[in-house]
């Protein structure tokens, strides 16, 4: 399809590459690797090649740290349902405002059976704050969540030092790292990270396909149980075709690695810099200093994400908002709402995310289009007038039932 | 992305009367700019006819509400002010072929933007009374607000009830979980447990309304639509009034008109508005409800 694809955070085109590398596991290869013939044993030889792929990518010390999972939604609930389960005496978790809802939809529902969640804030950058982190880290906890970097503004958290800090308090500490995976160079080996999300599609994989990292030693309860595979740790028969493509879409990321956070951090910077040069009121959230290569999420001042997206939309364009509408809730993005961003601006927020098949020509017609958008929403909105929103804007237009 | 109809996205991609009116005599602003949906509706009214000479808006707010604010200015201009205050928020939603259940909140906000524009000319204050909150039932578009209300204003303790009084859950159930939270939450606010398997109230009647009050809460309605089926030659009547099933005869031009189905549609909708029950309605001929209709 013909468009510029600036989404890439939401999910990823398969790489051909990786289509390439999968397809005879459809057809020739369809062994199921638990089989005694040999239709099953090249399969099972493949699992293993993708098993110490994604191993190289994240600096796993043991190839048998990698479990396939379906996404990362069910590494994710596996990690915590298993903290939980394994320390029955500890009924506490710790995690942030601005988890994904992966992982906050999941709290919310273990708070109902008992367990006590809370939530680390974050600054108006983003930010967490470490003294409070430390004080909650108490022998109550279980485990602690923190994601490796937000999705919706890219900003890092700083999960290694978290991971220590954790790990001296006797917690296990897990961390959802699908936005980061194969765009930041990972060396858990080195860390006291016990457990790790990783999500296929967000790096070029097939969608379908996730890893929970379980470094070897951590006390575990599968989700799934039945069958012995991912050694009796996630029953079902293995995705093959999924895990082979995976296997590639890692190695892929690993050789790609510095492009992304040199040529793709180029055209993302170059991105944001020509927007923010052209549209009056608009800014980046998160902490600029300290993100992912390839996001950039702007706020448009006094108009709604939504309607920008479909104007977008029709330039060929795509991209992500945080406003309400486009989720079908009543509020605009969590995240937004935690770094404390006014509901003005918070409903007009953009996500740009590129990859590294983005190009400088997309960079520009997206710089092009984007001011004219803005403006043309601008006229319609009661909080704008000419050039600039109106003076003291929030009294100038006041609804009922603000 | 959503499911919109070619008409909100023409109304949203060539919006209507939008910007400043100038000489306006009524101003309606309403909305929530925590949902982020807001609009400001301006009205120029000619004070001897009470005719609306123009209408303008502008909108903070998604695709649906610059299309729904787009449509409801081209459905009230050259109406009085009466006329103009019929348009309910189903019409508003049908002018553009249709919304998503998530958003069919933005007809709700033209309607109570035209109410305070009204009011505003009127030199009156206009207060709005209605709490919005987190959309439960896909199918029917009915929020937890709606939901916890009338829970509480019935005493219902089943699914089954709340399906029931406000149609939340009746369609492909998914959102039985949630409905059985609320119904938990409230139950434990008048200290009571909730049992699944409760069985529904025999007869779900709305609170405080005898049959007689219910009937003519009925007629009021079908007397506030028949001018509109009258001016096409059509008519209604109401022949009977079994439980939650209203029968009617659609008489004249009505009667196996094309669009028949549709107009019941919306005179059910507005029954069920002000009976604040789930009813449906059924016309003598059997059949028309479920006959195959084009919009207009």
């Amino acid at each position: 399809m013909e468009g510029i694809y600036f989404d890439n955070n939401a999910t990823t085109r398969v790489d051909p590459a990786v289509v390439e590398a999968m397809l005879p596991y459809f057809t020739e290869q369809f062994g199921n690797p638990s089989s005694m013939h040999s239709f099953g044993n090249k399969v099972g030889l493949a699992i293993k090649k993708a098993r110490m792929q994604v191993q190289e990518l994240l600096g796993a010390e043991h190839d048998s740290e990698i479990i396939f999972t379906s996404c990362g939604t069910e590494s994710d609930s596996t990690a915590i349902i298993s903290a939980l389960k394994a320390q029955p005496e500890r009924k506490e978790i710790i995690t942030t405002t601005v988890e994904h809802p992966a992982i906050l939809t999941l709290c919310t529902h273990l708070e109902k059976e008992g367990y006590k969640v809370h939530l680390l804030k974050v600054d108006g950058k983003g930010r967490l704050d470490l003294e409070e982190y430390r004080k909650l880290l108490t022998d109550q906890v279980a485990v602690v969540s923190v994601m490796w970097a937000n999705n919706e503004t890219g900003t890092f958290f700083p999960v290694v030092e978290m991971a220590e800090l954790a790990n001296a308090a006797g917690a296990m500490f897990h961390t959802d790292a699908v936005q980061a995976v194969g765009k930041v160079p990972l060396n858990l080996k080195d860390t006291k990270i016990d457990m790790l999300s990783v999500s296929g599609h967000k790096l070029h994989a097939p969608k379908g396909i996730g890893v929970l990292y379980l470094k070897r030693g951590t006390r575990f309860r599968p989700l799934l149980r039945g069958g012995h595979q991912e050694r009796g740790r996630r029953a079902g028969t293995e995705n093959t075709t999924s895990i082979v493509g995976l296997g590639k879409a890692a190695e892929m990321a690993q050789e790609a690695m510095a492009f992304e956070n040199s040529e793709v951090k180029r055209l993302r910077d170059k991105l944001e810099a020509g927007i923010l040069a052209k549209v009056p009121r608009s800014f980046v959230t998160g902490d600029p200093t300290n993100r992912l290569p390839n996001t950039s999420n702007i706020a448009f001042e006094f108009i709604e994400g939504e309607a920008i997206l479909l104007l977008l939309n029709k330039f060929g364009i795509a991209a992500s908002s945080g406003s309400a509408c486009t989720s079908g809730s009543l509020e605009p993005s969590h995240v937004m709402r935690a770094m404390g961003i006014p509901y003005t601006a918070a409903h007009g927020t953009v996500r740009f995310s590129l990859s590294r098949y983005s190009t400088e020509a997309e960079v520009d017609r997206v710089i092009a289009v984007v001011p004219e958008i803005i403006a043309q929403l601008r006229k319609l909105s009661p909080y704008w007038e000419g050039d600039g929103p109106k003076a003291e804007p929030e009294k100038a237009f006041a609804p009922t039932y603000a | 992305m959503w499911d919109y109809s070619e008409k909100v996205k023409e109304h949203f991609f060539q919006p209507r009367n939008a910007g400043v009116l100038e000489g306006a005599n009524g101003v309606g602003d309403v909305g929530s700019i925590s949902c982020g949906d807001a609009l400001r509706l301006m009205l120029k009214v000619e004070p001897k006819t009470d005719v609306i000479l123009d209408a303008h808006f502008q909108t903070f707010g998604c695709g649906s509400a610059i299309a729904s604010s787009s449509a409801l200015t081209e459905m009230i201009k050259g109406k009085t002010l009466d006329e103009a205050l019929k348009v309910s928020n189903q019409d508003i939603a049908d002018y553009l072929d249709g919304l998503p259940p998530e958003k069919m909140h933005c007809s709700v906000m033209g309607r109570e933007a035209l109410q305070a524009a009204v009011a505003n000319y009127r030199g009156e204050v206009w207060s709005d009374d209605h709490e919005e909150g987190a959309l439960v039932c896909k199918c029917f578009a009915i929020d937890a607000v709606l939901i916890e209300d009338t829970i509480r204003a019935n005493n219902l303790c089943s699914v089954q009830d709340v399906t029931n009084y406000t149609k939340a859950g009746g369609g492909c159930s998914s959102c039985h979980e949630s409905i059985e939270e609320i119904l938990v939450k409230v139950m434990t606010e008048r200290g009571e447990a909730f049992k699944p398997g409760t069985p529904a109230k025999e007869e779900a009647k709305p609170a405080g309304m005898t049959n007689l009050q219910r009937i003519r809460k009925i007629e009021a309605v079908l007397e506030a639509v028949r001018p509109q089926l009258k001016r096409d030659g059509g008519d209604i009547e109401l022949v009977d009034v079994d439980g939650k099933t209203i029968y009617v005869n659609m008489t004249g031009a009505c009667a196996g008109c094309q669009m028949e189905a549709l107009t019941l549609q919306g005179i059910q909708q507005k029954l069920m508005e002000e009976l604040k029950e789930f009813i449906k309605i059924v016309p003598t001929k059997a059949g028309a409800l479920s006959r195959a209709t084009c919009h207009p």
